[in-house]
């Protein structure tokens, strides 16, 4: 909540703090503005962060539960579940329409959590801050608008080997639907990129060039800058799939120079069913609506509609409210703890398990890319990925089996699937050492 | 809370690791692939079908400990049966992995098969332990695709 807010409904805040669990930690309400925020000393102190996350209290399988599946989706700290819980006992109302409270606040909380996002990747303007349900469907809105209105027959559309499944077929669609072809940029066998392939690859003919930041399946960070560099040279624009950074280390979209850049509520703490597309003013002005519907018009007759403004002009329906505002509290809370200490505490566990793996026999890793974020995939002996989850589940570990929705990067790199280790601000390295043990122990099972 | 060794008992992890009938079978006449997209296992069932008899089968394939043992084991069991009777071992697995067994007296004997009866405590794993067995029921009941013997 703005101070703004607080100041012009004092009767507000006197019911929400009744409402709120007065011993929960919370980011919103009383909380000073981000940054500012006491903040647990340096080192970086995990064990009080694991406080604010209910969900990693508890035992499974009467084991702790060491949650290493980060990548698919995040646990949400109290914060977030308290600001759900509180807009739908205090706020909930429909948006941008209600002459009434409730729909003030809701529609307040609403654009405030867009304002939140503009900051969070130093957008120039909230405006180019689209909520949709996630980072697949920020993908596919660029693809039905931008791409249907841009791209031809001939055209070309440059994707890396790594890309999300998420990232494939949006385009392959819209190259069916154009007569457009998919130009994929090689990697080598760590993981890299191949940016001298990409360069060779950069034509008259491209159209778009869309790209993953991080790898989900390798870890790989991309190097970005330098992509979206090489494909403005030839007058290209570049849409960045971010759902595996913005967990990890700070986005800037204006110092990337990306043209759009799409990420994931739920990868970021905040709840499933809410994301982001950011995209440049300018394209997103001259791109037709992505659904039609309410909210996303100025004026309907039966003869024309006049479409609404950025960013409204690509939100037709009631959005997902909630997930919104509990998007902006997830983001208030990475604030308060700091990115850059969780990207240290992250890169130092990730360097840890990368260490202590490497040593178990018939262990190899899959990902080795000279720069990494989050994520660990490997392959032991010739156990099956599938059956490593299983003996992890069954100590209380939780991991994902399987290729991570990226068949053509498994495929390049010979292994039908991985199991993937992936880290959070929460993680510790005690769990590393019991992942270790359990990986031992899967060895004797299958031995 | 289930025990991991009910699981992975130690028949499957024999079979995991030194398949049966693991190869391609020259001279088969029905051939049918199973495909788990989520996963990622895929297996291939080959058949050699003399009138109703199954007079040899053989799977090849990659897969987890779970879908590459039941492959390796319906194989052995089924060897030599009637189609007819193959069938109905299909539903009784599909009810035993699925914890949907019926409590009537049942002709069939499970056999070998029953070591995937602690699969139905792992809803997960259901999918692998009858993967094969899919594949080939789409061989002898759909004929999904039938291979040149040339």
């Amino acid at each position: 909540m703005t101070t703004a807010t607080k100041a012009s409904m004092p009767a507000r805040v006197r019911e929400r703090e009744a409402l709120a669990d007065p011993g929960v930690f919370s980011a919103t309400g009383a909380a000073p503005p981000p940054g500012l925020r006491t903040v647990p000393d340096p080192p970086f102190e995990v064990r009080k962060i694991r406080d604010d996350f209910p969900i990693l209290q508890q035992r499974v399988h009467d084991k702790p539960l060491v949650y290493f599946d980060n990548a698919a989706t995040t646990q949400k700290p109290q914060v977030v579940i308290d600001t759900l819980w509180r807009y739908y006992t205090a706020d909930n109302a429909n948006i941008h329409r209600g002459v009434h409270l409730l729909s003030q606040r809701a529609t307040q909380d609403y654009e405030d959590s867009r304002v939140k996002v503009q900051r969070f990747i130093n957008a120039a303007l909230a405006r180019e801050v689209i909520f949709v349900r996630g980072a697949t469907e920020g993908i596919n809105l660029v693809a039905q608008t931008y791409g249907r209105k841009h791209v031809q027959a001939g055209d070309e559309i440059i994707l890396s080997a790594m890309e999300h499944h998420s990232n494939i077929v949006p385009w392959q669609m819209l190259c069916e639907e154009k007569g457009a072809r998919l130009r994929v940029v090689p990697i080598n066998d760590d993981g890299d990129i191949l940016l001298e392939e990409y360069e060779k690859l950069l034509g008259p003919r491209t159209k778009l060039v869309s790209v993953v930041h991080v790898s989900n399946a390798l870890g790989t960070v991309n190097p970005i800058r330098q992509i979206i560099e090489m494909a403005h040279r030839q007058n290209v624009p570049v849409l960045v799939d971010g759902a595996q950074a913005v967990p990890h280390f700070r986005v800037d979209v204006r110092d990337l120079d990306c043209d759009f850049y799409v990420f994931s509520g739920h990868k970021v703490y905040g709840p499933t069913g809410i994301g982001i597309v950011y995209g440049k003013a300018d394209l997103l002005e001259a791109m037709p609506p992505y659904q039609g519907g309410g909210d996303m018009i100025s004026s309907v007759t039966f003869e024309k509609t006049t479409y609404n403004t950025l960013p409204y002009k690509f939100e037709a329906g009631t959005p997902h409210i909630a997930g919104a505002i509990g998007l902006g509290a997830a983001i208030d809370y990475l604030n308060g703890v700091g990115l850059d200490r969780i990207g240290a505490h992250e890169r130092e566990l990730l360097t840890y398990a990368t260490n202590a793996i490497s040593g178990i026999p018939g262990l190899r890793i899959i990902g080795t890319a000279k720069e990494k974020a989050g994520v660990l995939s490997f392959v032991l002996d010739d156990i099956h990925p599938h059956d490593i989850g299983q003996v992890l589940d069954d100590q209380g570990i939780a991991i994902r089996a399987g290729h991570h929705c990226a068949m053509p990067v498994m495929k390049r790199l010979g292994v039908p699937a991985t199991a993937r280790v992936s880290l959070a601000l929460y993680n510790t390295k005690q769990e590393i050492d019991a992942l270790v043990g359990a990986i031992q122990k899967i060895r004797e099972v299958f031995q | 809370m289930p025990d991991l060794r009910e699981l992975y008992q130690e028949v499957i992890l024999d079979h995991n690791k030194r398949p049966r009938n693991f190869r391609k079978l020259e001279g088969a006449n029905r051939m049918a692939e199973g495909y788990n997209p989520l996963c990622g296992d895929h297996v291939t069932v080959y058949l050699h079908l003399e009138g109703d008899v199954i007079k040899d089968i053989s799977f090849q394939g990659s897969g987890c400990a779970i879908a590459k043992a039941s492959a390796s084991i319906m194989t052995s069991h089924l060897k030599g049966m009637s189609k007819g009777t193959a069938l109905l071992f299909f539903e009784k697995f599909h009810q035993m992995v699925t914890g949907n067994c019926h409590t009537d007296p049942d002709p069939l004997e499970m056999e070998d098969l029953d070591v995937f009866s602690g699969v139905s405590k792992y809803p997960v794993r259901v999918k692998c332990a009858s993967l094969a067995w899919h594949a080939l029921r789409a061989a002898l009941v759909e004929g999904e695709k039938t291979v040149s013997t040339e």
